[in-house]
């Protein structure tokens, strides 16, 4: 069989084992246990949905959702609790995690690239996102932790309602 | 151009509309029915001067950048004169929109259906087959051009444009609010502001005017906001944060203050034409931790350097929040935002919001920029998103139609006068900037000016102290 450049130097992991954490990742989403979710991140972890295709940075450019863990931690927590009105009712969403590949591996870091498709339900209303999805994978133990995850909407710099559940 | 018929008008007879809005309160139709929504666009954004962009997006000639007013595409334009024209982006042949990006530069626009072209100030200067035409057809009648929007203006960088050509200069429509573009302005050590840093388009389905209806709202924080304010409270301040997260957690806490804050602290001032804004409210102290935080005493020197003590002392004592153009402009001078709602149907609006850096701040100042916009405008945002949900909310419930009138009189009774030259609440948490805004919804609907609302809608300010 083939290899390509890129898995031939990622034989560090199976790539198997890093799709199975992304898709567990795309389960605690879909069943909003989003503690669980936020479990997943290091101490010093940030979550990123730029605005714009190829944007280079978070910092001189707006984005849908940047959060450092502070943040994070409190999108979380306003998620978990009950008086959020942009969540009553809230969304359930269905996940499609798909072409997960290494962009490079290392005994430091797994940079992953996956496809996303997420279908959002709620109040009558259904979305699609579909999403380039860049993780950035450290093994913490015996298992894996997200240190930063970028998510490239194709459609991140259209008009959009409000985007509460993170992709 | 539809031409305004006020002495004429369609569905609406002027005393039925008058009788939609009365002292603190106004009928719902207002925000329901569809023949009114076709009267705003026509009397209201075709008549008022309405923000269509900054100088610095069009820098260099033959800069464009699309914009609009309410659902018309437009396009502003560097022309090599130097003059910076507002052009409607349709073609003089068969009405198709000429340009589809959202900016660039060109030397000319080139339809791409036949071919027809346009010099950057919108002249017509090549017809393909200019053959057989009827009499009337002359490439050369300025009429046949993409057409330039009647007038354009530019206070200290802001464009504005208008779709009559007749009405009051700019600065006069503006009255007092170019103060508070002058806090903008000249809060940039360099003097100037460049747009920067990406848009948000945000979108909701109801009605717009109840955008600016929420932006100087004292009242609403602790209910819509509740889950952002108690998130953001039990937040520990020792996580990990990179500074983005510091700003946007120091938002939504400051979004607690009880409402006996904004009654003993917080002022709401009005102005004719609908304008208004928040007063003695931010606080650098709050928001950015000023001033013990060094990027803002970095800039704070800058400003004092370029200014002087006394006049950078003067610039940060102007503690204003959002600051509201009506019909569709608002702003705020620290995190130098901008926001503009276009009514795109009845009940569907798209709101943009824009950034400015400071020329001559140090860029971490800009970067705090954006981790406000992120917070505050953002479509991911833990704030907005519950204002969205809100506004979504009032076009549903405003279709069923068990009452006929919404209340807007909070404050009526105790609303005056302000020397300088508007009205203001007693406190923030009066609606006297919603009332004042019906006073414009009714002069530019009916045609009357708004001095002879003054006592229709306000309570005290109105006996004319």
């Amino acid at each position: 069989m083939m290899t390509t450049r890129a898995e031939s130097k990622a034989t560090l992991v199976d790539i198997g084992i890093v799709e199975r954490f992304l898709v567990h990742e795309a389960r605690m989403l879909d069943e909003a246990r989003y503690d669980e979710w936020l479990e997943l991140f290091t101490n010093d972890a940030w979550y990123w949905v730029p605005s714009e295709p190829n944007q280079k940075s978070p910092r001189d450019t707006v984005s849908l959702i940047y959060d450092d863990r502070r943040l994070l931690e409190t999108r979380v927590r306003r998620l978990m609790s009950t008086n959020s009105h942009a969540q009553e009712p809230p969304s359930r969403t269905s996940r499609i995690v798909a072409n997960v590949t290494f962009d490079a591996s290392s005994h430091e870091a797994h940079l992953v690239r996956s496809k996303l498709m997420m279908v959002e339900y709620r109040l009558d209303g259904q979305r699609i996102f579909a999403a380039t999805c860049f993780h950035r994978i450290v093994t913490a133990g015996d298992t894996f932790r997200i240190a930063s995850k970028r998510v490239d909407l194709i459609n991140c710099d259209a008009i959009f309602e409000g985007l509460i559940v993170p992709f | 151009m539809a031409q305004i018929t006020i002495d004429n008008p369609s569905d609406y007879p002027v005393d039925r509309l008058r009788a939609m809005v009365q002292p603190g309160r106004v009928h719902r139709a207002l925000y329901t029915d569809q023949r009114i929504f076709e009267l705003e666009l026509e009397r209201i954004f075709g008549s008022a001067w309405i923000y269509v962009g900054h100088e610095s997006e069009v820098r260099e000639v033959g800069d464009y950048r699309a914009t609009r007013i309410a659902n018309r595409p437009l396009l502003m334009v560097r022309h090599r004169d130097g003059a910076i024209h507002v052009i409607h982006n349709q073609c003089a042949h068969r009405g198709t929109m000429v340009v589809a990006g959202d900016r660039g530069n060109a030397t000319e626009f080139r339809c791409c259906y036949h071919g027809w072209t346009y010099d950057t100030d919108g002249r017509l200067t090549g017809v393909t087959l200019p053959n057989g035409y009827p009499a009337h057809f002359d490439p050369a009648d300025p009429g046949l051009a993409m057409a330039k929007v009647p007038r354009v203006a530019n206070y200290r960088g802001f464009v504005f444009a208008s779709l009559s050509p007749d009405g009051p200069a700019l600065e006069d429509y503006l009255g007092y609010m170019t103060t508070s573009l002058d806090d903008l302005v000249d809060r940039a050590p360099g003097g100037e502001l460049e747009v920067a840093g990406g848009t948000f388009k945000h979108a909701y389905n109801a009605n717009w005017k109840l955008y600016l209806e929420n932006l100087c709202d004292a009242a609403h924080p602790l209910f819509v906001h509740r889950s952002s304010i108690d998130a953001a409270g039990a937040q520990p301040d020792s996580t990990w944060s990179d500074g983005s997260g510091e700003i946007a957690i120091r938002q939504m806490r400051q979004n607690s203050a009880p409402h006996s804050f904004w009654e003993a602290n917080v002022g709401i001032w009005t102005y004719p034409g609908g304008h208004s804004f928040l007063g003695d409210y931010h606080d650098d102290k709050k928001l950015v931790g000023a001033p013990d935080d060094p990027v803002f005493r970095e800039y704070a020197a800058a400003l004092e350097a370029a200014k002087g003590a006394d006049e950078a002392s003067r610039i940060l004592g102007v503690r204003r929040w959002n600051s509201n153009v009506y019909p569709n402009l608002s702003f705020m001078s620290q995190f130098q935002q901008l926001r503009v709602v276009h009514p795109i149907a009845l009940n569907r609006t798209v709101v943009y919001t824009y950034n400015f850096r400071m020329k001559g701040a140090p860029e971490k100042m800009f970067e705090r920029t954006i981790s406000f916009a992120n917070i505050v405008n953002g479509n991911g945002s833990l704030v907005l998103t519950d204002d969205l949900e809100t506004y979504n909310r009032i076009g549903s419930g405003l279709s069923s139609g068990g009452t006929d009138w919404l209340e807007i009189g909070r404050g009526y009774t105790t609303d005056r006068h302000d020397e300088t030259g508007g009205r203001r609440g007693l406190n923030s948490t009066s609606e006297i900037y919603i009332r004042n805004m019906f006073d414009a919804w009714l002069g530019l609907m009916t045609g009357a000016p708004t001095s002879d609302h003054d006592g229709a809608i306000n309570g005290s300010a109105a006996n004319g102290k």
